[in-house]
């Protein structure tokens, strides 16, 4: 790495988040947005000297009015699938500056985020670049409410089987109009990166340990990616004062697994971690499906479908809940 | 290939254009600089990855996966205070269009070169300038070369007039594909010391996206603040001329070379009925034309623009206010444009709209596809505006040349 790192410790329990706020009023998020949740711990967690590159989405668009932006540390919007290259382009001008003398030599984080549609879809060419230059140190953070919600809640390629959307609405003969099943994005990029010293998936439901996870990834050199699953009432369909619950049932369901991935090592956490070892069971999909509205039209069948599809990645998968394929079987 | 900047005497040396702009960014100490392969200005970034390699210039150099990657990169190197250089071609340019013009929407003095290639499909790697031209109402400044010496003195001007806070917009720097990405000519390199006291470093000011000024960049303005916005960003192109000239007046004093005016290069036009007008290369065959015909006691001229962005209205219309009739030779198309013209065509019928006595106007769509545009097409072509002074009006206002019928 050309430049250092902060020294970012890691916290145990939530009295050891800092009370520093990076991103305090200003924004214009829905009630019970949990994105905006996902902003706030995470430059809490980055501290001051940090600067924050955000792709077009929600947290663009409802977060940052001109003369009412509720960033504290430096902010610049970058393009829908310019993630990766905002967070390339930022550390690199820093490092070459630093380097040549141009500029005070310092540790400085540098975080692009982007949202489902920026960094599954659109985003992911970049992104995959950005993985490559290990000489920068820099955060990706891909904030997934599982749809283009920003405008107007269209289905990406992180949307679940089946949810409604105004790109996949049920109708009179088509009832499942997404068939797509949600991409599995982080071992995509885990895999793909190997030099990637850390990938992981996070939800703002467990506030130490998203933290934490933000804190590895700016502390441990070169880049990284972050994954979190946001809760969206408007996109969902719920009340939403329900945010924080749906984060957690997402992970005890096992739709969701909350894991890290760190110097090629996988380190489930919290309850993905109890499901894993038979310690805890997984709660029935229905406990989160049905709680919101944007999976109200499927049929008893299409429930069962989507609880054997998640049973096959826990019972069938290679890695359970991460990695699909592995080698073939002796004798196979 | 060039060897060492270090040495402290000006010197001669056989280059391409693309390589001059690379030399330049040596020069010029760019900090980052972003590349990705399109026929043919992607031979400037070849002579980058050399000088970087052999330890000649020091940069971040940044193979990136897609145009659109590379110049959203210069961009956010640019907005934390880094000089930055990229490029494209043809296709590859408008891949990172979206890019392009958040750039100049953001007020970001990035630098660019366009090795002029026609726009596929079909295929096809020879000259036309619609790539480029892509941004002339975007807030791109975008100059046109003629020679490898000009791309490397415009490149030192480039980031002198796009880092003048005055200004800070983009410039594209426009070289024609092959003719001049790849042709060599003996270029005056110029030393270390003469670019250092030229150029000075980029500092981006209270703009700086730095935790010691953190500011918020482009936040969402709707109709809020668009429209101040936007005139604000007129105003800084409106700058531009001044800064320009007062650039290009100290270039020529320290380096001793240089035209009359930095927008538009006249070329036996005193006295002439008919003045020629093109951008590019393509100024060599124009020259060599109207000086056979000038030995054939024809009076003819020609007026090469160089700055089309921004376009040098009053010196056009003063430079073709005193001949009969103007044929504006494009290596460009504007389908289903006024008149069927070109775009340069076009900009200079307008620019002359105003003038009491106007001269006849006519527009040739010529050499596209990198086809040679050749001495004889240009003797065609004064030959046609001549019969429009004689028959006292256009006949045709539009006419493709060389085309296969």
């Amino acid at each position: 790495m050309t430049t250092m790192t902060q020294d970012l410790p890691q916290v145990r329990g939530v009295k050891q988040i800092p009370v520093y706020e990076g991103f305090t009023s200003g924004h214009r998020t829905c009630q019970g947005c949990e994105s905006a949740l996902v902003m706030r711990l995470m430059i809490k967690a980055a501290g001051p000297r940090t600067i924050v590159v955000g792709s077009t989405g929600c947290m663009y668009v409802a977060n940052t009015t001109y003369y009412s932006t509720p960033w504290v540390v430096p902010w610049m919007h970058t393009q829908l699938g310019s993630s990766g290259s905002a967070a390339t382009g930022t550390a690199a001008g820093l490092a070459s500056l630093m380097r040549k003398g141009k500029m005070q030599e310092e540790p400085i984080n540098v975080i692009a985020f982007c949202g489902d549609g920026g960094g599954v879809d659109m985003g992911l060419s970049a992104i995959s670049a950005a993985l490559q230059h290990d000489e920068y140190n820099l955060l990706i953070l891909c904030y997934d409410n599982e749809s283009y919600a920003n405008t107007d809640i269209q289905v990406s390629g992180s949307s679940p089987w089946g949810a409604n959307s105004t790109f996949s609405p049920p109708g009179k003969v088509h009832r499942i109009m997404n068939r797509r099943w949600k991409k599995n994005t982080v071992p995509m990029l885990a895999a793909g990166h190997p030099d990637v010293r850390y990938v992981a998936t996070a939800c703002g439901s467990y506030g130490p340990d998203f933290t934490n996870k933000i804190r590895r990834a700016l502390t441990i050199g070169g880049p990284t990616f972050i994954h979190s699953i946001d809760p969206c009432p408007k996109g969902w369909d719920y009340d939403p004062k329900y945010s924080h619950e749906l984060g957690m049932l997402a992970v005890e369901t096992g739709i969701w697994v909350q894991y890290e991935i760190v110097d090629g090592e996988l380190i489930l956490n919290g309850p993905s971690r109890a499901i894993a070892r038979g310690i805890r069971k997984r709660k029935p999909v229905t406990d989160y499906l049905q709680r919101q509205g944007r999976f109200a039209h499927l049929t008893e069948e299409d429930l069962n479908f989507f609880q054997e599809r998640i049973d096959e990645t826990w019972d069938k998968w290679w890695i359970p809940g991460v990695v699909p394929f592995g080698p073939q079987e002796e004798g196979g | 290939m060039a060897t060492q900047i270090a040495n402290q005497t000006e010197r001669e040396e056989l280059i391409s254009g693309s390589e001059a702009i690379a030399i330049a960014c040596s020069l010029a100490d760019v900090d980052v600089i972003t590349a990705y392969p399109i026929r043919p200005y992607d031979t400037v970034m070849q002579y980058v990855s050399k000088l970087k390699a052999d330890g000649a210039f020091d940069c971040d150099f940044i193979v990136a996966e897609s145009e659109h990657s590379q110049f959203e990169i210069v961009k956010h190197a640019s907005a934390v205070g880094a000089r930055t250089f990229c490029g494209s071609s043809g296709v590859g340019w408008f891949y990172a269009f979206e890019a392009i013009t958040v750039t100049a929407g953001l007020r970001l003095p990035v630098v660019a070169m366009v090795g002029n290639r026609a726009l596929d499909d079909p295929g096809a790697f020879g000259v036309e300038h619609n790539d480029a031209m892509a941004v002339r109402d975007l807030g791109w400044m975008l100059y046109w070369v003629g020679t490898a010496q000009e791309a490397l003195d415009i490149a030192l001007l480039s980031w002198r007039v796009a880092e003048d806070p005055r200004v800070f917009l983009p410039m594209a720097i426009s070289c024609d594909g092959s003719f001049l990405t790849h042709s060599q000519a003996i270029v005056n390199v110029p030393t270390q010391e003469q670019v250092d006291r030229f150029l000075p470093q980029y500092d981006r000011g209270r703009l700086l996206l730095h935790p010691d000024n953190p500011i918020t960049v482009a936040p969402q303005v709707n109709e809020d603040w668009l429209m101040e916005i936007r005139r604000q960003t007129d105003d800084a192109m409106r700058r531009t001329s001044d800064v320009i000239r007062e650039a290009y007046d100290e270039f020529k004093q320290l380096f001793g070379r240089g035209d009359d005016s930095p927008f538009i290069e006249e070329y036996m036009t005193d006295d002439a009925d008919i003045v020629l007008v093109g951008m590019g290369t393509l100024a060599m065959p124009v020259r060599v034309a109207v000086r056979r015909m000038r030995e054939q006691g024809r009076k003819v001229g020609f007026v090469r623009v160089k700055f089309f962005r921004p376009f040098a209205t009053d010196e056009v219309r003063e430079a073709l206010s005193h001949c009969k009739a103007v044929g504006v030779i494009d290596r460009d198309y504007s389908y289903g444009s006024p008149s069927y013209g070109g775009v340069l065509f076009n900009e200079i019928r307008s620019a002359l709209y105003t003038l009491d006595n106007r001269p006849l106007v006519q527009s040739f769509i010529a050499g596209l596809g990198g086809r040679e545009v050749l001495v004889r097409d240009v003797e065609e072509m004064t030959a046609m505006v001549q019969d429009s002074i004689n028959s006292g009006k256009v006949a045709a206002e539009n006419t493709w040349i060389g085309v296969r019928e």
